[in-house]
């Protein structure tokens, strides 16, 4: 009696906690599969796939922002590793002096409200010509993302036996040599994660966008914003689902990147 | 072996010349901005006029924030918890599955969700009312202050739970055994002997999420578009409706105060820490 008391307390937990989680999700689902729906009408009254082919049609709008997004997130990925690398690779290391105040510095991006720094950018690009351009975006996001890539790449390369290096190197190995084909490779998983962070972070960027991008680079997410705002709740549902692969995929894999006892060293 | 420092010292710097020019520029920028007036003398004009304006909307957002971040804690404390604590493998497992679902999924995208899941005609609304629990007829739904609570928790809580559970996993099972071998519940021993060693952690988690909803543009202008509302939507209504960058910067100066505010908390934590023997 009491085992199936207990099991219905934990049923209805767990109930309640599937319907707060997934009851917003589905309802952008039916969203997306809705032709027409409005009050009083507890469901949508009529379903089809009309929607998809305005999103997906060659010159749609939203087809063209995913363009642009898959323009500016892999080269905010490219920009950021090419700053992060040889910056963790000096972080991981140790040596270099300042080390803390470095890294400080670097935090800044993420530790501060963001929106009042961006209508500064904004204000500063608008007088160099970069507002309303890719480049423009790109650094924007690519400032945001640095931080993340920084401490993954130095964590990463913390965690490279010196002793494969020295080895190397004794074997006669030129020291470039050896950060290429000992260093890099070994390092190789966790760039790979802080990849992925920072194409999420500038695939999902909204207010960096809002200010610097618009109205001349959207987004896939400033784009889906409008459609929101404009009360085209089946065109913003299909965009969001859009956005909604790249995270859950990456959430599912989290574990792969994540463990522990990294975690437990946070803080 | 010769002196490398010079050397690493230039492997930073282009990460770091990055984030001064575009970042603590413009932040230096937006300081200078918010304390002089339009003509470019020194002045305390733009408080003034933020607060007049805009006094209710700051309360509004420190309000929303310290709710939403007491909530993900409570939230995160009991599921991190639960995840290291709960006796029955398969209700565990089933938890570990289910709560990290909202962790990557963008503000944007979670706002649209909640814009329709919390409408009068949403799921929540409709699903309450096939229950016989309310009428629709009588609801407005919940796109105010609390849809935007609603939303910053949802999004929010997986990543700080997250933080916990792995902190509670790394401690040492030893003294959770020996509480329970002298008796203490699953929830004392979460009180009383978990969450004090991961308080570090946590505190960490909570400053993080603090800051990121004080930043965010989207969750209050798509949930909740009249007033009052967060500083985030009233600083881009400044810029744009009337390009004045003097209120809307003094706006962000408020809210780095806001972001000083629980920084300082976590400091004093640290320090305390690092006090105690």
């Amino acid at each position: 009696m009491r085992a199936s008391c207990g099991w219905l307390l934990r049923g209805g937990a767990l109930g309640l906690l599937a319907f707060a989680i997934f009851g917003p999700l589905a309802n952008l689902a039916l969203w997306a599969v809705a032709i027409q729906w409005y009050y009083p009408h507890k469901l949508p009254l009529t379903y089809g796939l009309r929607y998809w082919d305005e999103v997906f049609k060659p010159t749609s709008d939203a087809l063209a922002s995913l363009g642009t997004s898959l323009v500016i997130a892999p080269t905010t990925v490219l920009v950021c590793l090419v700053l992060a690398i040889p910056a963790g690779y000096a972080l991981g290391r140790r040596l270099v002096p300042g080390r803390g105040v470095i890294l400080l510095i670097l935090l800044l991006p993420q530790a501060f409200p963001s929106v009042a720094v961006y209508l500064n950018i904004a204000r500063l690009f608008y007088r160099v010509g970069l507002n309303g351009t890719i480049a423009g975006v790109v650094l924007v996001h690519a400032v945001h993302g640095l931080v993340i890539a920084v401490w993954i790449a130095a964590a990463a390369f913390a965690a490279v036996d010196s002793e494969l290096e020295l080895a190397a190197r004794n074997l006669g190995a030129s020291a470039l040599r050896t950060a290429l084909t000992v260093t890099l490779p070994l390092a190789a998983p966790g760039l790979m994660a802080a990849a992925i962070f920072v194409f999420l972070e500038s695939l999902d960027e909204f207010t960096g966008t809002y200010f610097v991008g618009v109205p001349d680079v959207i987004t896939l997410p400033l784009m889906m914003f409008t459609a929101s705002i404009a009360g085209n709740y089946q065109i913003a549902a299909i965009t969001a689902l859009i956005l909604l692969v790249p995270s859950i995929a990456f959430m599912l894999l989290i574990e792969r990147f994540l463990n522990a006892e990294m975690l437990a060293k946070v803080g | 072996m010769p002196d490398r420092r010079p050397f690493l010292l230039l492997l930073v710097a282009p990460a770091l010349a990055m984030v001064l020019a575009l970042f603590v520029y413009p932040l230096g920028y937006s300081l200078l901005s918010a304390f002089t007036d339009r003509a470019g003398h020194a002045s305390l004009a733009n408080f003034a006029k933020t607060f007049e304006l805009y006094g209710s909307d700051i309360l509004f957002t420190l309000v929303i924030v310290v709710a939403s971040t007491a909530l993900v804690g409570l939230l995160a404390a009991a599921i991190g918890g639960y995840l290291v604590l709960g006796a029955h493998p398969v209700a565990v497992a089933l938890l570990r599955w289910l709560y990290r679902w909202p962790l990557f999924i963008p503000f944007i995208v979670a706002a649209q969700c909640m814009r329709t899941f919390l409408a009068k005609n949403g799921i929540l609304n409709n699903s309450l009312d096939a229950l016989g629990l309310v009428d629709v007829a009588n609801l407005s739904g919940l796109l105010d202050w609390r849809g935007i609570i609603v939303t910053f928790v949802w999004k929010e809580t997986p990543f700080v739970a997250l933080l916990v559970s792995g902190a509670i996993a790394a401690l040492d099972r030893a003294s959770i055994e020996a509480a329970r071998n002298l008796g203490a519940g699953g929830p004392r021993i979460l009180v009383e002997i978990l969450l004090p060693q991961v308080a570090g952690v946590m505190t960490v988690g909570l400053v993080l999420a603090f800051v990121t909803m004080l930043s965010v543009l989207s969750v209050p202008i798509m949930i909740s578009g009249g007033s009052p509302t967060m500083i985030t939507v009233d600083m881009a209504f400044r810029v744009n409706s009337y390009s004045d960058y003097g209120v809307a910067n003094a706006l962000g100066f408020v809210s780095y105060l806001i972001a000083g505010l629980a920084a300082w908390v976590y400091l004093r934590r640290n320090l305390a820490g690092d006090a105690a023997p």
